[in-house]
């Protein structure tokens, strides 16, 4: 391992996991609605499809298609604890640029919001070289979902020409103690006295990407783009292993 | 941890996953119970063909768990093939008590602790309240 590589491994354990791993009740109560793209992607498979849902999070894509099996890893124990409750399908604890899984098995993957949480080049076509490897090379495909630097219609406002490595806040308050309000936005608060919460902030690295980019990274992992677009502040490609039929 | 999900799983580490000693993981130490979950006699009809029939006998004798078929069943044998069911649509079709058992087996069976060893390098990972953990320490990464 040379030292850019174990610089970014620390990097992300200090802006990624740490973070996920703090967040995780207060994130997973955020994050229920799945993306279209996404849900279409999932709801597409044949029935019996095997695959895989790399960086799952609290698991709402576990929600959307019970006739598949999918196989879901995240650093985050909290957030597998919560991803592992969405039968039938299956949760684990695992590093997306070590997974437990044999080459060449799978129908699908999807890796929905993770790709950018790393922190180099390196470090992302390499997961996505390993996404493609746990792939059937005849017709397996994999679903990648980012944040797109290109979002000025958003509340972050960001657009192009702007640095694509930036931290992002996840606000979390403390009520006496207690986990409640956290929000990663500004918002009003009617039941609550602001001045008997304590705010408490997490950076969280993103890697924000250009149009085109994600579609180059799969290219340099060796794989083929099927179809690909932006949809709500992201890109998204659907990519397949490059001797795909 | 279901006993379906082994079927899917190796080493994390680089250097084992291409190693035939790698799978099926072995469990070690394993804490066993039955968690309940929605019968889907088709998921069982349609995930057969990915079990790898052979691994999954070996971890359960491992597991102590004596009912497995020998052979992989045949689709045929999921589905009461009588009379009264004959010319009925394929959801509505009566399955068979094999395809209740192998449903006990793969989804509702559960190692709640223990570890799963790899057979290569001998590596222990964890299972805790029913969830199985993969990260490496740094230095087998």
């Amino acid at each position: 391992m040379d030292d850019t590589e174990k610089y970014g491994q620390a990097y992300e354990a200090k802006h990624v996991h740490e973070v996920y791993e703090e967040i995780a009740d207060h994130f997973s109560g955020t994050r229920y609605k799945p993306w279209p793209i996404v849900e279409r992607f999932l709801q597409s498979l044949p029935d019996g499809s095997v695959g895989l849902d790399i960086g799952c999070g609290n698991g709402k894509y576990l929600l959307v298609n019970r006739d598949v099996f999918i196989i879901a890893s995240d650093r985050s124990s909290n957030l597998v604890r919560i991803a592992a409750k969405h039968a039938p399908h299956a949760a684990l604890v695992a590093d997306t640029l070590s997974l437990p899984h044999r080459a060449g098995t799978f129908d699908f993957a999807i890796s929905i919001a993770m790709i950018h949480h790393l922190s180099t080049t390196e470090r992302r076509v390499e997961a996505i070289a390993g996404i493609l490897e746990l792939l059937m090379a005849q017709n397996g495909k994999a679903l990648i979902y980012v944040w797109a630097l290109e979002q000025r219609d958003s509340r972050r406002g960001w657009d192009k020409g702007e640095a694509q490595d930036v931290l992002v806040p996840w606000v979390l308050k403390d009520q006496k103690g207690k986990q409640s309000k956290g929000k990663d936005r500004k918002e009003n608060n009617n039941d609550v006295n602001e001045n008997d919460l304590e705010e408490k902030v997490y950076q969280r690295y993103y890697h924000l990407f250009r149009e085109g980019e994600l579609e180059d990274n799969i290219v340099a992992a060796g794989g083929t783009v099927l179809e690909s677009g932006y949809e709500k502040d992201n890109w998204w490609a659907i990519a397949a292993p490059a001797n795909h039929d | 941890m279901k006993i379906l999900t082994l079927n899917f799983l190796t080493c994390a580490r680089k250097t084992c996953k291409s190693s035939p000693a790698a799978f099926p993981l072995h469990p070690r130490d394993a804490e066993l119970e039955i968690v309940e979950t929605e019968f889907n006699a088709l998921f069982i009809q349609n995930i057969l063909p990915r079990v790898e029939w052979d691994a999954l006998k070996g971890l359960c004798t491992e597991l102590g768990l004596t009912n497995v078929p020998p052979e992989a069943p045949e689709p045929k044998e999921l589905f009461d093939t009588s009379i009264k069911s004959a010319g009925i649509d394929e959801k509505e079709k009566e399955p068979t008590q094999l395809t209740r058992d192998l449903h006990n087996l793969l989804l509702e069976t559960t190692i709640q602790s223990g570890k799963l060893v790899c057979g290569n390098c001998g590596h222990e990972y964890a299972i805790k309240e029913g969830i199985a953990n993969f990260l490496l320490p740094s230095h087998m990464v």
